[in-house]
């Protein structure tokens, strides 16, 4: 691993690492080429290395201030880039819609820029409306990381996807991904078909009508509203969490018909490839999209998504942080 | 007595189907005929109109004003000047303000407001439902009799269709069309950009083209019902213009207007999120476009309009959903439709576009506008069909400057803007 060194032992990116990487902001997938994915990919196998050892911190963001900026509740993600910045030594302040001054009606742009006075290096922030990432990147000198908008891209997530099936699966190309659930409303799903695509692989969305339209297949991926047809030819399933509360109630009847037609339940996972890898970004819901043993069995890769998650953010707060300096 | 001559200019005049090179003369602010020359015994001011248009002054029907209630985004009269700047000597506002202008007193407001301070005529809208709210007719009868030329609640659209229905019989009775900004909410809900490619691709909420064309047909149907004339505001989609097309020739009293970001952008352009590409409706296909292109060629549309909504930049400065609706567009609207539709893709001529901004709204909103007919009033627009500029937002009349077009080069624009035989503006 030619970057590991100098990853995890000083705070200077090398020379080559700047010919490789050159942005300060990680906005989405869509923007980046197959080699800066790669490169993103290889730089977290260095710092997988460093979750492993006693003292599970390297120097590289010391004295650099980041600012966890989460204008929609969550919980694993917000961690995981806290833990991720901790590892790296950079100082953490988290900031949440409620105890932002966003309630009192300061814009968006106004509290970034106030944060940014404060030397804030790298914001990490998660918004529920598309766009604001590059909203904020165009209007700040600081790093943006985006941690999830609205119905857009949440890089982090796919690139933790990505991981885990090179980790598992050696490769990417050439595998047939499904990617099953609510897709229109999923962040998560778009940033894997942007990187899924740009590394080769086969990608089939599945899901009710209203929620994955036909529109889908001009992105590049195949549609199917039949689970059964594509799980035998599924090299990985990627789960989303479906939910029903109040605005979802008009695209489809209820969770039971959802697991009827679209659960990865006990009796279809008998049609996965012995090698399949059963993945979820979390948080799941046991026996609506996948049977509560199917979750916890061999199959399953959903720990290791977090915990990879873990590496992946690590190398993305390096990269882009070593860049805003 | 005053007197002007405007000197060999190509005087273009729909409403009298002229189209000559001739010398115009003014006196005291009416058009006059040419003999009168001779026996005129005041000061005659000239003015060169060599190589330029001269046409009756344009009428833009759909303008926000924004006065009463948001004037840090326009005012009436920087409204009015930048439509001066634009080549407009009449434009139509709009009553979403604060208060909306559902009552006889906001008319009243509006009216003196423009008579001291607007430097083109104003001609105010009301609204069809109280406080344009779409279940309660407003006063529509004494808000004609305040002067207004039209009713519309644009910016919202009356869901109930017997609401609607019952005010365009009524609006029938007291003289008055109705404008109706096409949208169904359920459809539309929270969309904020055309549903389709770019949508899926961004994630950002759809609105999809049925949610417009719901409501032209909804329109179509009320006009046949009320036997009484409906004009459907800034339509943008194939469908639209299909059921326009059909019912316009059954004769339906139907009648759609576009506005020009509407042929000049496709919602590739929001790709970046940039809020100046926000709109209501939204930036459509390439399908949609070449559509209103064709409709706008054989006259299915048959007005041409600017939207002209101005915001102050700090509030366009934000996420994309949070942003308001709308953009500025009375300095760019007659460059880009002379660009576009006569230039560049030679749908129509030079006549037919100035009868679209002229005699076609005078015959909609029955005004004493839109003619050089001996004895109207000298309102009038220079035009320079072939001049090559570019537009720089920064040097704009409106106190907004929320335009996706900045740094656009465009050939043609109005030179110089005469309003009751006066210079308002010259380039």
């Amino acid at each position: 691993m030619r970057a590991a060194e100098s990853v995890t032992t000083s705070s200077s990116p090398d020379a080559a690492f700047a010919l490789r990487w050159n942005r300060k902001d990680l906005l989405g997938l869509r923007e980046l080429s197959a080699e800066e994915i790669n490169f993103i990919l290889d730089t977290a196998d260095a710092f997988k290395q460093v979750g492993t050892r006693e003292i599970k911190k390297v120097p590289a963001l010391r004295g650099k201030t980041l600012v966890n900026f989460f204008i929609e509740p969550s919980t694993r993600t917000r961690t995981s880039f806290e833990l991720a910045a901790f590892r790296l030594s950079a100082d953490v302040i988290n900031i949440s819609a409620s105890t932002s001054s966003l309630t009192k009606g300061e814009t968006l742009k106004d509290t970034a820029r106030n944060l940014e006075a404060l030397h804030a290096d790298i914001l990490v922030l998660r918004h529920s409306f598309a766009g604001a990432p590059q909203f904020l990147a165009q209007r700040l000198e600081a790093s943006v990381i985006n941690a999830g908008d609205g119905a857009h891209e949440h890089p982090t997530q796919a690139l933790l996807d990505l991981y885990t099936i090179r980790e598992k699966r050696g490769k990417i190309a050439g595998l047939h991904v499904a990617i099953i659930g609510d897709i229109l409303f999923s962040r998560v799903a778009r940033s894997n078909i942007f990187g899924l695509l740009k590394l080769g692989a086969r990608v089939t969305l599945v899901g009710p009508s209203t929620l994955v339209p036909r529109e889908f297949e001009k992105l590049g991926v195949e549609v199917s509203y039949k689970i059964d047809n594509v799980l035998p030819s599924a090299d990985v399933v990627n789960l989303l969490r479906i939910q029903h509360e109040r605005q979802r109630k008009e695209y489809f009847p209820g969770i039971g018909e959802y697991t009827r037609f679209f659960g990865l339940t006990k009796e279809r996972a008998k049609f996965l490839k012995p090698d399949c890898l059963i993945m979820h970004p979390g948080p799941i819901n046991r026996g609506v999209e996948i049977d509560s043993g199917i979750a916890d069995g061999l199959q399953s890769v959903i720990l290791d998504q977090v915990t990879n998650g873990l590496a992946v953010r690590m190398a993305v707060l390096y990269l882009c942080g070593g860049i805003s300096t | 007595m005053s007197a002007t001559i405007i000197r060999n200019g190509r005087v273009i005049d729909p409403a009298n189907k002229r189209d000559e090179v001739i010398d115009l003369l003014i006196i005291d602010g009416k058009v006059a005929p040419l003999f009168q020359l001779s026996t005129l015994n005041s000061q005659l001011d000239e003015i060169n109109a060599s190589n330029l248009i001269v046409c009756p002054g344009l009428i833009d029907m759909h303008v926000h004003l924004r006065e009463p209630g948001f004037g840090h985004k326009e005012t009436i009269e920087s409204g009015a000047r930048a439509a001066a700047a634009g080549g407009f000597t009449t434009i139509v506002c709009m009553p979403n303000t604060s208060p909306a202008a559902d009552n006889p007193s906001t008319i009243a407001w509006i009216k003196d407001r423009a008579g001291d301070t607007a430097c083109v005529n104003v001609l105010p809208t009301g609204a069809i439902s109280k406080n344009l709210g779409g279940e309660e007719l407003a006063p529509i009868g004494s808000l004609v009799q305040a002067g207004i030329v039209a009713i519309t609640d644009d910016g919202h659209c009356v869901q109930n269709h017997q609401v609607m229905r019952r005010a365009v019989e009524y609006a029938r009775m007291v003289g008055v069309p109705v404008l109706d900004h096409c949208q169904d909410y359920n459809l539309v809900g929270n969309g904020v950009v055309h549903e389709g490619y770019w949508s899926t691709l961004l994630g950002l909420p759809g609105w999809p083209a049925a949610g417009e064309e719901a409501i032209v047909m909804r329109n179509i149907l009320l006009a046949e019902l009320c036997d009484h004339h409906i004009h459907c505001q800034h339509v943008t989609t194939a469908g639209s213009v299909r059921l326009l097309r059909e019912a316009r020739t059954r004769g339906v009293k139907i009648s759609g207007e576009v506005c020009p970001h509407h042929i000049a952008l496709t919602d590739e352009a929001i790709q970046n999120f940039d809020t100046s590409c926000k709109m209501n409706p939204p930036l459509r296909s390439q399908a949609d476009v070449d559509a209103l292109l064709e409709g706008v060629a054989d006259g299915t549309v048959s007005i041409l309009v600017s939207d002209h909504a101005p915001h102050a930049d700090f509030e366009k400065e934000v996420e994309f959903d949070a942003a308001p609706f709308g953009i500025i567009g009375l300095e760019t609207e007659l460059g880009l439709f002379l660009d576009l539709l006569v230039h560049k893709h030679c749908k129509i001529d030079i006549m037919r576009l100035i009868e679209m901004y002229t005699v076609e709204p005078r015959r909609l909103l029955k005004i004493n506008a839109g003619t050089l007919s001996i004895g109207a009033a000298a309102d009038l627009t220079l035009i320079d069909p072939d001049l090559e500029w570019s537009v720089r937002v920064d040097t704009f009349e409106s106190a907004s400057r929320n335009s996706p077009f900045d740094g656009w080069n465009l050939k043609g624009r109005a030179v110089r803007t005469i309003v009751g035989g006066k210079t308002v503006w010259k380039l």
